[in-house]
C-alpha cells in the first residue's frame, strides 16, 4: 500500500469494530457453550444430588478478574486510538460549512455557492463545520463511520474522505422533531473534475445563480418539509393560497386578526416568532441569512399559490 | 380479595382495615409490596402495548398506523413509563419490599410509615404524568432524555410530564434511604452480613445509588421546568447557556439509574440458580463485592452517553476508560454464575430458565456495550439503532426476565397457589425466540446505519424491520401464554405449601403465605442463605 496513502475513517475504525466483535463472539460463545454442557450434564436427571460443595476458588477468581482486566484495556486503547484519527484533520482539507435546521441541512463552500447535498470531490479530504440554528441535530455518514452532533452555540466539526464517487447516505442522527427523520441528504462524491465544475456553479447549477427558481429555493430551504403545496395539514400552515387568506396570529401571545401580504410573509421568515399562527407551535426556525433576492423571490412565489 | 383460605395469621387476612383502605393505607411491607408489584407492572403492560404500537408503525416504510408527531410522542411515552414507571421502582419497590425484610430476618422495613408515603409519592406522579399525556399540548415529544433545547422549545406538555417523574424521584430517595437503614439496623440475631442473601446485598448497592443520585435527577428536572416556565437561559446557548451541561446532568442521574435498574435483576438470579442447582452460590463474596464495584464505578461513567457531542477530547478519553472499569465487576457475576452450575444438580423449572436466559441477554447486552464504550466503534453506533437494542437486551433481557423469573420464584409463596409448569416453560421459550429475533435485528440495523427515533427509513432497511416486528408478534405471544398463566395459578391454582424448591434463605422458613408479622418466633439465624445441606429431609429450614 502506498505509504503517503491517506487512511480513510472507515479504514480507521472497521478494524476496531473487527477487534471488540471478535473478542465478544469469543467470549459468548464460551460463556454460552459451558453453560449448556453443565445444564445438560449435571440435569437433575443425570446428577440426582450434587457432586461438589464447593462455594468459590481464590485462584479462579483471579483469573478472572485479571484476564477481562486485560481484554479491556486492550479495547479501551484501540479504541481511544481510532477515536483520535476522527479527530485528526488531515493537512489540505477542503472546509464546507453545514448549516443543520428543522429539519433540512445546507451546505456551503467557500466561494459561496450553497447546496441541500453534501457534494465532495474523491480523494480529497473534506472537514464539515457543524453549525445548529436551532436545536442539536447530528451529523451522521454510516458508510464513513462519522458521527458528530451540531450543537447550538457550539464549533463542532467532523472530517471524512470518500475514496470512491457515488452516492452515500447523511442522516439527522439526534432526535431533533417532528420529521427527525425527514432529515437526510446524501453525500455526492464525485470525480475532481467533475466536482470542480460542479463548484463553479454552471447554469441552473444552484441558487449562486442569477434567475432564482422558488420553488426550488422553497424545497432547498426546507419550507416544503412543514408546509405543504396542496393545502394538507403539516407542522406549518399550508402555502395554498395564503396570499391574502386571514389567519388569526399570536403577537407576543396576544391573538390579532391579520391578511396575509408580502410584509407579513417576509417578516415571518425572517422573525418566524414575531406572528405565530394559531394552532401551530412557535418552532420555526429563523431564516435571516437569506439573500435579499432569495427572500423576496421566495415571497414572489408564495404569492402565486392558489 | 383473598385469592385462598389461608390460615388467620396470613398477612392477607390479619388486618384492621377493611377492603380498599387495608390495602392503600396499610404499612405491611408485603401489602406495599404487592401494590408496588401491580401498579409498576400494570404500567410495564402499557409500555408493552406502546412498544407493540411503535413496532407495527415500523413495520414497513411510510406511514403503517401513525403519523411522524404521534410516532414521536408514543416512543416518549414508551421509555417514560418502562423506565420511571417500571424498571426503576419495580424491582426494589415490588420484589424488594416483599422479600428484603424478609431476608434479614425483620418483622418489617425500618420506617414502615415512609414505606407507605414512597408508595403515594411514586402513584401521585405517576398519576401527574398520565394527565399530561391528555391535557396542555399532549404527550410529551422529547424522548425520554429530554434533551435542551429541542425540550425547552417543543409546545407538547413536557413541564407536567417532568413534573411527575420529579415526585417519583422522591418516591426512589425514600425508599433507598428505608432499605439502606433496614439492612443496618433490623438484621435478626446472627444474619451476619456474610450471611445475607445476595438479593438483598443487590437491594443495599442499588439504594445507595437511589439516595446519592437521585436528587440530581430532580435538580435536572427542575432545571427544565426553570427552562420552560421562567425562561432562565440556562441551556440556551444566545443567552449564555449551554445545551451540553444539561446532558452532564441528565446523565449523571440516568447512567446510575440503569444500574438501579439491573443491580437488583442481578440478585435476583444469584439467589435462584443456586437454588436449582442445589448448590453453594460460587464467589458469594466476589458477587456481593462486584454489586458494590458496579454501583460506584458506574456512578462515574454519565459520559459515554456523549461522546459525539462535542465535549473535549480528554472527557471522552477519561469516561471510556471508567466504562470499560465498570465491565469487569459485571464479568465476575457472570463467570460466578457459571460456575454455580457445575457440579450441581440443576432442575430447568420456570424461575431457572428466566435465570439462565437474564445470564445469555445479559452477556449479549454486555458484550455490544463494549462496543459502544470504545470511542472509536461508539462514533459509529451512537444514537442507532444498535443502542436501542443494546439497550433492550440489558434492561429487557436482562431485567425484564429476571422480573418474570422473581414473579415465578417469589409470587407462589405470597399467594399459597401456584401456576402451571408447562404453560410457564412454553411461554418462556416463545419469549426468548422473539425477544432475539425483535432485538438482534435491530442491532443489526444500527450497524448498518439505521438512526434511532425514526419515523421512516430508507428502502434498504425495510427487511430487517419486518422480521424485528415479526419477532415483537413472538414475544407478545408469550408475554399473555406467562400472563394467563401466572395470575390464573396465584388465584386458583395447585397449592404451594412449604418448600418445593429447596431454599436455604430465611423466606423459605416461613409460613405460606407469610404470616402479618412474618415470624410466628424471632428467628436466629445459623447458617448461610446457600447453605443446602443444613436442609431437612422434609425440605424445611
Amino acid at each position: 500500500m502506498d505509504p503517503t496513502r491517506l487512511i480513510t475513517t472507515t479504514e480507521a475504525i472497521d478494524p476496531v469494530f473487527m477487534f471488540i466483535f471478535g473478542a465478544c463472539l469469543v467470549l459468548l460463545l464460551g460463556i454460552t457453550t459451558a453453560m449448556i454442557y453443565f445444564v445438560v450434564r449435571y440435569h437433575r436427571s443425570r446428577a440426582p444430588q450434587p457432586t461438589s460443595t464447593s462455594d468459590g476458588n481464590l485462584w479462579l477468581e483471579i483469573v478472572w478478574t485479571a484476564f477481562p482486566t486485560l481484554l479491556v484495556m486492550a479495547m479501551f486503547w484501540y479504541g481511544w486510538a481510532g477515536y483520535l484519527k476522527l479527530r485528526d484533520i488531515p493537512k489540505g482539507a477542503m472546509e464546507v460549512t453545514a448549516t443543520a435546521r428543522m429539519w433540512t441541512w445546507s451546505f456551503s463552500y467557500a466561494n459561496g455557492r450553497t447546496s441541500p447535498k453534501l457534494y465532495v470531490p474523491v480523494g480529497m479530504p473534506v472537514k464539515v463545520k457543524l453549525v445548529s440554528q436551532d436545536v442539536i441535530h447530528g451529523f451522521f455518514l454510516p458508510a464513513f463511520r462519522v458521527k458528530r452532533d451540531v450543537v447550538p452555540g457550539m464549533d463542532n466539526f467532523a472530517w471524512f474522505v470518500a475514496d470512491k464517487a457515488g452516492t452515500y447516505d447523511l442522516f439527522c442522527s439526534q432526535y431533533c422533531g417532528t420529521n427527525h427523520s425527514a432529515m437526510i441528504s446524501t453525500v455526492e462524491a464525485l470525480p475532481e473534475a467533475e466536482f470542480a465544475a460542479w463548484l463553479g456553479g454552471g447554469a441552473g447549477g444552484g441558487t449562486a445563480a442569477a434567475g432564482l427558481d422558488g420553488k426550488k429555493l422553497a424545497q432547498e430551504k426546507g419550507c416544503l418539509g412543514c408546509h405543504s403545496l396542496d393545502g394538507s395539514p403539516g407542522v406549518g400552515p399550508s402555502f395554498k393560497g395564503i396570499m391574502g387568506r386571514s389567519e388569526v396570529v399570536l403577537t407576543k401571545g396576544v391573538e390579532r386578526s391579520i391578511t396575509v401580504d408580502k410584509e407579513y410573509l417576509r417578516r415571518s421568515i425572517l422573525e418566524p416568532q414575531a406572528d405565530v399562527v394559531k394552532g401551530f407551535q412557535p418552532i420555526m426556525p429563523a431564516f435571516g441569512d437569506l439573500k435579499k433576492e432569495e427572500l423576496e423571490a421566495l415571497v414572489e412565489f408564495l404569492g402565486v399559490q392558489k | 380479595m383473598i385469592p385462598a383460605q389461608h390460615p388467620q395469621t396470613s398477612f392477607w387476612n390479619d388486618t384492621g382495615k377493611t377492603g380498599i383502605a387495608s390495602w392503600i393505607f396499610s404499612t405491611d411491607h408485603k401489602r406495599i409490596g404487592l401494590l408496588y408489584f401491580y401498579s409498576t407492572f400494570g404500567f410495564f403492560l402499557v409500555g408493552v402495548l406502546l412498544g407493540l404500537l411503535l413496532r407495527l408503525e415500523l413495520m414497513a416504510p411510510g406511514r403503517t398506523i401513525m403519523g411522524a408527531a404521534t410516532y414521536n410522542a408514543v416512543f416518549t411515552v414508551h421509555g417514560v413509563t418502562m423506565i420511571f414507571l417500571f424498571i426503576l421502582p419495580g424491582l426494589p419497590g415490588g420484589f424488594g419490599n416483599l422479600i428484603m425484610p424478609i431476608q434479614v430476618g425483620a418483622r418489617d422495613v425500618a420506617f414502615p410509615r415512609l414505606n407507605l408515603l414512597s408508595w403515594w409519592l411514586y402513584i401521585i406522579g405517576a398519576a401527574i404524568v398520565l394527565v399530561s399525556l391528555f391535557t396542555g399540548g399532549g404527550p410529551p415529544d422529547t424522548g425520554w432524555t429530554f434533551y435542551v433545547p429541542f425540550s425547552a422549545r417543543t409546545g407538547t406538555n413536557v413541564t407536567l410530564a417532568v413534573f411527575g417523574v420529579f415526585i417519583i424521584g422522591f418516591s426512589a430517595i425514600l425508599t433507598g434511604l428505608n432499605f439502606i437503614t433496614t439492612i443496618h439496623r433490623l438484621r435478626a440475631v446472627g444474619m451476619t452480613w456474610g450471611r445475607l442473601p445476595l438479593f438483598t446485598w443487590s437491594l443495599y448497592a442499588t439504594a445507595w445509588v437511589q439516595v446519592l443520585a437521585t436528587p440530581i435527577l430532580a435538580i435536572t428536572l427542575a432545571l427544565i421546568m426553570a427552562e420552560r416556565t421562567l425562561g432562565t437561559g440556562l441551556f440556551d446557548p444566545t443567552r449564555g447557556g449551554d445545551p451540553i451541561m444539561f446532558q452532564h446532568l441528565f446523565w449523571i442521574y440516568s447512567h446510575p439509574a440503569v444500574y438501579i435498574m439491573i443491580l437488583p435483576a442481578m440478585g435476583v438470579v444469584s439467589d435462584i440458580i443456586p437454588v436449582f442447582s442445589r448448590k453453594p452460590i460460587f464467589g458469594y463474596k466476589m458477587i456481593a463485592f462486584s454489586s458494590l464495584a458496579i454501583a460506584a464505578a458506574g456512578s462515574l461513567v454519565w459520559g459515554h452517553h456523549m461522546y459525539t457531542s462535542g465535549m473535549s477530547d480528554t472527557a471522552v478519553l477519561v469516561f471510556s476508560f471508567l466504562t470499560f472499569i465498570v465491565a469487569i465487576p459485571s464479568a465476575i457475576k457472570v463467570f460466578n454464575w457459571v460456575s454455580t452450575l457445575y457440579k450441581g444438580s440443576i432442575s430447568l423449572e420456570a424461575p431457572m430458565l428466566f435465570a439462565l436466559s437474564f445470564i445469555l441477554l445479559f452477556s449479549i447486552g454486555g458484550l455490544s456495550g463494549l462496543i459502544l464504550g470504545a470511542a472509536a466503534t461508539d462514533v459509529h453506533v451512537h444514537d442507532t439503532h444498535f443502542v436501542v437494542g443494546h439497550f433492550h437486551y440489558v434492561m429487557f433481557g436482562g431485567t425484564g426476565f429476571a422480573f418474570f423469573a422473581a414473579m415465578h420464584y417469589w409470587l407462589p409463596k405470597f399467594y399459597g397457589r401456584r401456576y402451571a409448569e408447562k404453560p410457564a416453560i412454553v411461554a418462556w421459550a416463545l419469549m426468548f425466540t422473539g425477544f432475539n429475533i425483535l432485538y438482534f435485528t435491530m442491532q443489526v440495523l444500527g450497524m448498518q446505519g439505521m438512526p434511532r427515533r425514526y419515523y421512516d427509513y430508507l428502502p434498504e432497511f425495510a427487511t430487517l424491520n419486518l422480521v424485528s416486528t415479526i419477532g415483537s408478534w413472538i414475544l407478545a405471544v408469550g408475554l399473555v401464554i406467562m400472563l394467563v398463566n401466572l395470575f390464573r395459578g396465584l388465584w386458583w391454582g395447585a397449592p404451594f405449601t412449604g418448600n418445593p424448591w429447596g431454599g436455604a434463605s430465611l423466606e423459605w422458613s416461613i409460613p405460606t403465605p407469610p404470616p402479618t408479622e412474618n415470624f410466628l418466633e424471632e428467628p436466629v439465624v445459623t447458617h448461610g442463605p446457600y447453605e443446602f445441606a443444613s436442609l431437612k429431609n422434609d425440605g424445611t429450614v
